[in-house]
């Protein structure tokens, strides 16, 4: 799973004061470990399990993720930008990799 | 109907005059209602179907729901580019005993592939049969790669494909049916018109005769197959025209062809002819 590309939106004119939404997706199966195989047998649960986000080091968004969320996580927030940065992002996942991601956010 | 039968009691005569009038009344509001209501005339009136649309031909797009339009739309929210990035990791992958990955032949980008996947399916000289997108890519596999080739449907196959395709989007759809492509063309066609299946129907029923139409809550398309392959919400994955052939022989209770056989890829062909002209709009997501 080291392959695991995250995408990421964030807007490109935002400006001061405004409200923003940033848009997050990561490609994960979120095998939610309630499900068995041909062979009848589980399979073992691996999903996402936190999602955390910092702006300029300080954090800004964090969400616990649950086996009923569905494959592909698309997440989305509002941010109210004050000044520019670069906003990074961490997906946590079951078996404790971190994909990791940043983003510059230029705020006019 | 009231009408009529109150005055049935007053006079014979009377009941046959009125229901003449009756009659006539309610076919002039049947031919009102369907200049109104036909929704192919609605969808051509409508300027934000334009690109979707040439002539009589009419995309998958404009049948779908709203909801469903704006997925394909935003490129963020297209779960098919999920399958483009797979294919684009596929696509650098060095596999087979020759050492090499699509890449090494065909450039990094994926870019020499402009322009390729509209003009699939064609005929293939190496096979001497007809090659859809994805027999061209395991023929690469094989040929060239000495690499095993991939099963239809597979992620890494669906990957490549979608790939590929992506780098023709909003292209028009140009197959070639003539030379030695005809023969394959002429059975397509012949697939086309057949009707088959416990419920006897034959694929123009519904989508040349009924197109814009309603079947139970679903919306009837044209068939056109400028999507493919496509992200389907009733798959809840990416999947080939092929599944979706065989999804349709399902339903008029047939026995389906298997994906990638001579049939469907005939049938891929006289499909991709319908829609000729129409924007290549892989990856696209549909009901």
């Amino acid at each position: 799973m080291a392959d695991i590309k995250p995408k990421i939106r964030l807007p490109k004119d935002a400006k001061k004061g405004d409200i923003v939404e940033i848009k997050t997706l990561v490609p994960h199966p979120m095998e939610s470990g309630q499900r068995k195989d041909s062979k009848g047998q589980v399979i073992p649960r691996k999903i996402i399990n936190k999602m955390t986000v910092a702006f300029n080091g300080k954090p800004v968004f964090e969400a616990k993720l649950e086996p009923a969320i569905s494959a592909n996580p698309y997440i989305s927030f509002f941010f109210k930008c004050s000044e520019s940065g670069t906003m990074d992002f961490a997906w946590t996942d079951d078996d404790g990799s971190v994909y990791k991601a940043s983003e510059p956010l230029t705020v006019a | 109907m009231t009408g009529t039968s109150k005055l049935l009691t007053a006079t014979a005569a009377l009941a046959i005059a009125a229901g003449l009038a009756a009659c006539g009344i309610e076919q002039s509001k049947d031919k009102a209602m369907a200049d109104s209501g036909d929704p192919i005339a609605q969808y051509k009136a409508n300027p934000k179907f334009a690109k979707f649309i040439v002539g009589e031909k009419i995309s998958g797009y404009v049948f779908a729901s709203p909801e469903t339009q704006a997925m394909q739309d935003d490129e963020f929210e297209n779960p098919g580019m999920l399958a483009v990035q797979d294919g684009e990791a596929e696509w650098a992958k060095v596999e087979g005993a020759a050492g090499k990955s699509c890449a090494s032949c065909h450039g990094a980008d994926g870019k020499s592939m402009k322009g390729v996947a509209v003009a699939y399916p064609k005929f293939e000289p190496k096979t001497g049969k007809l090659a859809a997108i994805e027999h061209r890519i395991n023929l690469c596999r094989t040929e060239f790669m000495k690499a095993p080739a991939l099963r239809w449907d597979s992620k890494p196959l669906l990957g490549l494909t979608a790939f590929v395709e992506y780098q023709s989007r909003g292209l028009p759809i140009s197959v070639k049916v003539d030379g030695p492509a005809a023969p394959f063309f002429e059975k397509g066609k012949e697939f086309y018109y057949t009707r088959r299946g416990q419920m006897d129907i034959a694929c123009a029923q519904c989508h040349e005769q009924n197109a814009g139409n309603s079947i139970g809550v679903e919306n009837l398309s044209q068939g056109q197959s400028n999507g493919y392959p496509t992200y389907r919400l009733k798959w809840q994955s990416f999947g080939s025209l092929h599944r979706r052939f065989e999804g349709c022989n399902q339903e008029v209770r047939a026995e389906p062809f298997p994906r990638g056989s001579d049939e469907y890829t005939n049938l891929e062909l006289y499909v991709a002819w319908r829609g000729n002209g129409l924007s290549s709009e892989a990856p696209s997501v549909r009901r």
